[in-house]
């Protein structure tokens, strides 16, 4: 049976699952021959790693596979798509960060997937205070900035985030544990959405790139 | 019963009175005494005090001596961030560069101030409760230290990349990890909670885990000369049971993303279950749902012994109120006394 995206995504799923770099890159190359850069983009790296973070999310994946499925993802958008290429997709002003603590894995996550799905953001780093992360997303005119915490006591921080932005367009999506354990947590604080994974984040990208485009 | 008879005898998978039940509190002591939890934290006679006031309040059935998870790398050398509402926390990584491993070496717990600090607590409470209460100490295991002595991307690319240096930092971690846990013992702690949350299906694969987290939790848990949980930290666990049964831990903590009945039934009296109240949600929790959590964790885990009520993360948030707390163990005497009524 002749190979077709569809049944090419299946194995570079595998493949990243197995943390096979080099079988995901062969995928890659041959799916080349197959469909333009976008379409390649969109069925071989943006469903596979939306498909590993929902099976994160329903206990079925491990986190360190979901993480090192981004990097290897990452390395093959960037051969595909150099930095300065016009390819990147037309998008709003995106910033990440961790607020307050110093554990960035989720935000290393996110940053790679959204990367590996043709998209650019700035990453504004970890242990970011409430006033640095304010002053950063002003003075960059950042349109959606994603947080990420590790800690209750940071989550709670981010209401202050949201009053430092007041008057701004900024939306703001939170990531991490204690929003994933206190499902009503993000209202609370304020936040303009919560995300899981990366496919939430580019689910809040699209909404929020086709409000601002209407 | 005393409480530790209560829980020995549902760790020996009998049923005692009623559902022993665990509040790990860390922070609530300040609150009592009316410190900073800076301030409580600097000296080991208020973590005492607070621990032993706690237990009066509430009336729960443990002692709990563990401070913060960053005090280990703080004795590697690490710095630690405090704040007025939450546990301590971890700086920078010990080390920026993998290759650093190579030239880190392990404290030795005789000659660390901050846990000297951990070890004069236990002394202390021992002295107070002495055999009618068990005294938990913590210690972080070897495998799941390094995300705050490398950082957690570091040390991923290590697991995966650089199999010398894994081994190199476990057999130092692994000497340290030893130590620290008897220390705790001989000071006066009844068990040893192995927090190991890198090993959770939720970090880890399973398979990653055999060959890894497994490996290291059987060579360390032989050393530690007393019986120990092993904790996820909110993780999963029911993935890696098969391995976790073996690994020679007597409990397991259970996450509140994973159903109590399934992890008893897959478990099937190889080890005790602790858990699984979702300490976050507490903090909104009413009177009423904290009841209702609470008995139905009791109708899924308690009956036939094998379990202790607590929370499924090893510390309460501060932000938890007191009379959630004491709703949590009048509820256990509610709807948790043996035999167990459906």
């Amino acid at each position: 049976m002749a190979a077709t995206l569809k049944t090419l995504a299946v194995d570079f799923e595998r493949a990243l699952l197995l943390l096979d770099k080099q079988q995901a890159t062969s995928l890659i190359a041959q799916a080349m021959t197959l469909g333009g850069v976008q379409e390649v983009i969109q069925q071989l790296i943006v469903q596979p790693l939306t498909h590993i973070g929902n099976r994160w999310q329903a206990g079925s994946v491990a986190l360190s596979q979901v993480y090192m499925s981004g990097r290897i993802c990452e390395g093959l958008i960037d051969d595909l798509l150099p930095q300065t290429t016009l390819a990147r997709r037309a998008q709003p002003r995106m910033a990440i960060a961790v607020l307050n603590d110093s554990h960035a894995l989720g935000k290393r996550i996110i940053y790679s997937s959204l990367r590996a799905s043709g998209l650019e953001l700035q990453d504004f780093g970890h242990g970011v205070t409430v006033d640095q992360l304010v002053q950063r997303t002003i003075a960059q005119a950042i349109d959606i900035l994603f947080v990420s915490v590790l800690m209750y006591p940071s989550a709670l921080s981010v209401k202050a985030v949201k009053q430092g932005l007041g008057g701004t367009r900024t939306k703001v999506m939170v990531g991490g544990a204690p929003f994933m354990l206190m499902p009503d947590l993000w209202r609370q604080v304020d936040a303009d959405a919560f995300g899981v994974n990366a496919a939430d984040a580019l689910d809040f990208i699209n909404k929020h790139t086709v409000t601002q485009g209407s | 019963m005393t409480s530790l008879e209560r829980v020995l005898t549902t760790l020996g998978h009998k049923e005692p009175d009623r559902v022993p039940v665990f509040l790990l509190l860390t922070m609530h002591g300040a609150k009592t005494l009316g410190l900073s939890i800076k301030e409580y934290f600097s000296n080991p006679g208020h973590v005492a005090e607070g621990q032993l006031q706690m237990l009066r309040k509430f009336g729960h059935d443990c002692v709990y001596t563990f401070y913060y998870a960053a005090i280990e790398t703080e004795a590697w050398g690490g710095e630690v961030i405090y704040r007025d509402d939450g546990p301590p926390n971890a700086g920078a990584p010990l080390i920026s560069n993998v290759s650093g491993i190579r030239s880190l070496v392990p404290p030795r717990v005789a000659e660390s101030r901050c846990l000297w600090k951990v070890l004069e607590t236990t002394r202390q409470v021992k002295t107070e409760v002495g055999n009618s209460v068990p005294i938990i100490g913590v210690v972080m295991s070897p495998f799941s230290l390094p995300v705050m002595q490398l950082g957690f991307e570091n040390y991923l690319e290590v697991i995966y990349n650089h199999p010398d240096l894994f081994n190199d930092l476990m057999a130092k971690n692994e000497v340290f990890c030893i130590e620290w846990a008897n220390a705790q013992l001989q000071a006066g702690a009844t068990a040893i909670c192995y927090f190991d949350p890198v090993s959770s299906p939720s970090i880890i694969p399973s398979d990653l885990y055999h060959s890894t987290g497994f490996s290291v939790a059987s060579r360390t848990l032989a050393q530690i000369k007393g019986p120990t949980a092993t904790h996820f930290a909110s993780g999963r666990c029911l993935p890696s049971v098969e391995l976790l049964a073996k690994t020679g831990t007597a409990v397991l903590g259970v996450s509140a993303l994973e159903d109590l009945g399934e992890v008893k039934r897959v478990l099937n009296g190889r080890l005790s279950i602790l858990g699984n109240l979702n300490g976050l949600g507490m903090v909104d929790w009413t009177i009423a749902q904290t009841r209702e959590k609470v008995r139905e964790a009791i109708a899924k885990a308690a009956p036939g012994g094998g379990f202790i009520l607590s929370d499924n993360h090893g510390e309460i948030p501060y932000q938890v109120k007191d009379e959630t707390l004491m709703a949590i163990v009048e509820s256990v005497k509610d709807f948790g006394t043996y035999p167990i009524v459906h």
